[in-house]
Parts: structure tokens; sequence; C-alpha cells
């Protein structure tokens, strides 16, 4: 659905300051595929997706976006593919049924068409009794899904949401996931998205693409990223220091862990495949009389995954001013 | 929260391309334009609080201080016509914002990732101009007729065509502002003011410039908007075969070409 090859796009900034926002990004999505693209602000996201909506040309590389090359067939591009930006789809001044409706015509939709899938996106996405309020009226959660309603109106192949519940509640978050969701096993499309929220792209996607400085620093399945790139934390309190070091010096000699550090009576280390060696563990801890008094196992985020790959935490890894050029 | 509701669509709009017409595409952005309008008509009214400031404030001073020194005679006769152009100069220079807006808002970048032919997206917009400015006028008209100002009807329709096609280039100018200025939206007002009272003062819509020094006068003649005024003044008066109004069709259809032109061409050139 998505092929790229060496996409990249350079910003002139200055007369001698040029941003290279995206550095030859290999992007291969197919058919049917949920595929979130993550990382920081200025790493090149959004600047990756507007040269795939054929708003922006790229620099060097091609994409093939439903077939068509973005550069050569942009029209053939734009009819296949629903498109979710950063801002509000639907004009404020407009009322949120005639923005859908409007939309529908402009993809050739019949009059009675149009309408009648206005209305049907209408009630789906729970907007319903809301036709005629204005957009700039609807609270930030309905907006958002008028949005994405924007997006499905034509049945487009492929949906391209762009940071789509950034500065929504949680509860609104969950609200749209909850739709996308439903919409996507209900019609099959293809969704890439990007997003700043790594529970989002753990939970919603197939595959995670991470981005770092406009480029692919790691592609996989959330699960294959974790074990690959951070395995799972474990972290022991004793019933005092001398419990916690004789522990320490029991795990050093363990070939499961790595990184052990003792802080007081409590050790942190990284475990392979950590929930299935608790048992084991707790069972040499008690043979050799060290009292445990609590025990925890953590998955790694996919935050711990960006850390390790980049050394930086995707929460502090923001730089603005790539974004800001692409905006 | 309920559950979204399944709505199965058919995906004819792919396998069937409909055939795309530029016609269509600027039928659909111009409907897209006035649908807020037709929802608050008010609105239209709006954009003459300048307008209807000049002719209720102005015009009384103009009566007497000039008089019957005013060329073509009474003053509502001379006034009226220079605020029908008025309101095309105040109403249709401000359009740009709405644009500027809806590329904030997201929703002029929602467009450009649809069909619509880019031009389509312009002249669509451009041509809301004659709606808009048509009932503006047909408005202050109707509230000066009790004042004594007198319409001839055949030239008051070729008045409407006049100040019709002055505002689509207008409004196509401010789209183009909008767009040139749309990373640094501050300076949409700033060139606005700054053009907008010049090219006011120097089309002898306030005063007559005859009264002024010659500079000025050489100035006014290289401004579009005196021939349409004087176009306007012979039309609304009924000298339908004055030279005037040939040259005040001249300059607004000039206006509306050049103003397209650059209009679509930075539709064209956006990202």
């Amino acid at each position: 659905m998505i092929h790229t090859e060496g996409l990249t796009k350079d910003f002139v900034v200055g007369r001698k300051e040029t941003v290279h926002a995206v550095r030859g990004i290999d992007l291969h999505v197919e058919r049917g595929e949920t595929v979130a693209v993550l990382g920081p602000n200025g790493a090149g996201k959004t600047t990756t997706m507007r040269m795939l909506t054929t708003l922006i040309a790229p620099t060097a590389g091609t994409a093939r976006v439903a077939g068509y090359d973005v550069v050569r067939e942009p029209a053939q591009v734009r009819r296949r593919l629903g498109y979710v930006g950063q801002g509000n789809g639907a004009g404020h001044g407009q009322r949120a049924l005639d923005e859908l409706y409007v939309q529908g015509i402009t993809f050739g939709m019949s009059r009675r068409d149009a309408r009648r899938r206005a209305q049907e996106l209408m009630d789906g996405l729970d907007l319903s009794g809301k036709e005629r309020t204005k957009v700039s009226d609807l609270s930030g959660g309905q907006r958002r899904r008028l949005d994405v309603a924007m997006g499905l109106v034509h049945a487009p192949e492929l949906l391209v949401l762009d940071e789509p519940s950034t500065g929504l509640d949680p509860q609104n978050r969950a609200n749209l996931w909850e739709h996308i969701t439903a919409l996507r096993e209900a019609h099959d499309i293809t969704l890439l998205l990007t997003t700043h929220y790594l529970d989002e792209a753990d939970t919603m996607a197939e595959r995670v693409v991470i981005v770092d400085h406009g480029r692919v620093i790691a592609d996989d399945t959330p699960e294959a990223l974790r074990s690959r790139h951070a395995g799972d934390r474990l972290t022991v309190s004793t019933a005092g220091p001398e419990h916690a070091a004789r522990l320490a010096a029991h795990l050093e000699a363990w070939e499961a862990t790595t990184q052990v550090e003792l802080r007081g009576s409590t050790l942190t280390a990284g475990i392979a495949a950590g929930s299935t060696r608790v048992t084991e563990l707790v069972r040499a801890a008690d043979a050799a009389g060290i009292a445990i008094t609590d025990i925890q196992v953590r998955r790694p985020t996919l935050d711990d995954v960006f850390l390790n790959l980049t050394g930086r935490s995707l929460r502090e890894a923001g730089t603005a001013a790539t974004e800001e050029a692409a905006a | 929260m309920t559950a979204t509701t399944a709505p199965t669509p058919t995906r004819t709009a792919v396998t069937e391309p409909p055939p795309r017409s530029l016609v269509r595409d600027t039928a659909i952005v111009l409907a897209r334009e006035l649908r807020p309008t037709l929802h608050d008509p008010f609105s239209v009214v709006f954009s003459l609080v300048q307008p209807i400031f000049f002719l209720a404030l102005f015009g009384p001073l103009l009566a007497g201080n000039l008089g019957d020194g005013l060329p073509g005679g009474a003053v509502w006769q001379w006034f009226v016509p220079a605020i029908l152009v008025m309101i095309s100069l105040f109403g249709s220079s401000t359009v740009g914002a709405n644009l500027l807006f809806e590329m904030q808002t997201g929703a002029h970048e929602r467009m450009l990732v649809t069909p619509l032919a880019r031009s389509a997206l312009l002249v669509g917009r451009a041509l809301k101009e004659i709606v808009t400015l048509c009932a503006q006028a047909l408005l202050i008209v109707l509230v000066m007729i009790p004042f004594g100002f007198t319409l001839h009807a055949a030239g008051a329709v070729l008045g409407l065509a006049l100040l019709a096609v002055l505002g689509v280039g207008i409004g196509s100018f401010s789209y183009a502002l909008a767009l040139a200025v749309r990373r640094q939206d501050w300076m949409f007002w700033l060139v606005h003011q700054t053009v907008l009272f010049p090219l006011m003062i120097l089309s002898g819509m306030l005063l007559p410039i005859e009264g002024g020094p010659g500079w000025m006068q050489a100035l006014a003649r290289a401004n579009p908007l005196s021939y349409v005024v004087d176009a306007e003044r012979s039309l609304v008066n009924g000298d339908l075969t004055s030279g005037s109004v040939l040259w005040g069709a001249v300059a607004a259809g000039l206006t509306a070409a050049l103003g397209l032109a650059v209009g679509i061409r930075s539709m064209r050139r956006t990202d």
C-alpha cells in the first residue's frame, strides 16, 4: 500500500541553513496493516506524512501510495487516500454535517449518497444530534471524531492519521481509538498513524516504525522490538540490606540477569523472559534464607526501546525546530 | 458509549472514477463557501460597518461642505455609487483572512488532499464575492432610497455586474496575499491596511480628486479603482453610454483577470 525508497526532505530555512527533516526513509506498509510511526517531535514524522499525502514534494527518493507515485500521479493518490492531519479537517465556520456532505461530493458521490454517507458517519462516530452544530462549537473530542469521519467519507483504502489523539484527554483518546479500531475491523482499511503516545503505538499497531532525526531506527512488531531492544526489569525488595546483598551476589552468578543494581534493601536487574523465571528466583532465595518482601517484573515499554536505541528518553528527545519548519 | 455501528461503504469512488470537471470543482468550493452565509444571512451586514459609517457620518459632511460643488450634482447620487465600490474594497479585500484561518485550523490542508483542482479552490472562493457584494449593494441602495437617492434600473444592473467583477478581482488578490504570508499571518493585516487607504483616497471615492494637487491626480489616474468609481457613478445615474463606463469595465476586468491569475498561481504553489 505504501512503498518508499530513500524518501528525503530538506527545508531551506535560512541563507546557509538547511534542515534535513527526513533523511532517506524506506517504509513499506502492506494492505490491511496498521502501522504506527513513533518518534519525538522533530523526528520527521509529520514531514513524512505530508510527502505521502502529496502535500509536499520529496527532495529526493520515491514514494508510491496505493500503487501511484506521489509526485507524478498525485491526483490518483488523493482519490484513494483518507487523510486526518494534525489540524481540524472540518472548517470551523461550517456545520458538522455540511462538511461531511461536501467531502462526499468532492470525492464524486451523488448528492443522495453523500448525504446518506455523511449521516452514517455522524451516527457511527457518536456525533448524532450535532449535525447542525458549527464545527467551532463542538468539543475537542467531537471535533477530532468529525475529522476522522471526514477522512473516511469516501471509504479510502488507506487512512493516514497524523497524531490523531494529541490534545485529547485520556477518556476522549480511548473513545477515539475505540471508534478507529471498530472502523478498521469493519472495512479492512490500511492504517498509517503517527503518535508520540507510546501506549497508543503499543496497543493499536501491528507494527511500529521508530524514527529519530529523520531516519528509521527500528521497524518491527511492538513485541519483537521489546524483546530485541529492551528486556524485562526485575525489582526485588528484601527484609534488609544484608538480604539484598546476598541476593545480588546470587543474581550476579545467574545467567538470566544483567545489570544488577543494589539500593539499600532493594535491588533491580534486567531479567530475560522475566515472568517465567520468577518462581525459580523465589525458590532459590527461599533455600538461601533470603527474605523477599516484594517482587515486581516490569515489561519494557516502547520508551525503554527508544532509550536503548538512542540513549535518550522519548519524552525528552523532542526538538521543535524541524517540525515547525515542516508546518 | 455506543459502539461504532459499521457503515458499510462501497468503493465505487475508486473503481469507477467520476469525471472531474473544473466547473464542478469550482461549484463545490463556491457552495461550501456560501453555506455559512446562507445559514447566517446577517453576517453579510458585518462587513458593511465601515461603509455605513462613511455613508452616515461622512456623507452629511460632504453635503454641508461641498454641496452643489460636487460634479454630478446631488450628494447622494455622487456618494452612494462610491460607497458601493467601497463595499468591495473593504469587504472583498478581507476574505483572505478566512483562508488564512482555514490554513491555520487545517481545513485548507484537508481540501488539498482531495481530488479538487487547485485552481477551483481559488476561483470558487473568489466567485463567492459576487453573491456577497450583490446582497450588500442591494441593502445599501434600499437603505438610501428613503434619503432621496434615485436609481436607474438598467444602470443599476450593469453597476452590480461591474461591482461583481471588481469584487472577484479584489477577493482573488486578498487570497493571493493570504497564501503569500501564510507563515507570518500578522503580515496580512499590515499589507491590507497599507494598501487599502491609499487605494481608497486616491480613487476619488470620498472627495473629488480634481481638487487635489497634480501629483495626486497623476496617482489617481494610475489607480484602477478611480475608473471603476467613475463608471459606477455614471451607471447608477443612468449615463450608460459614457466613456467612463467603458474604462471602468476595462479596469474591473483587468483587476479580475490579474487577480485570478495571481491567485491561481499562488494556490498551485502552496504546500
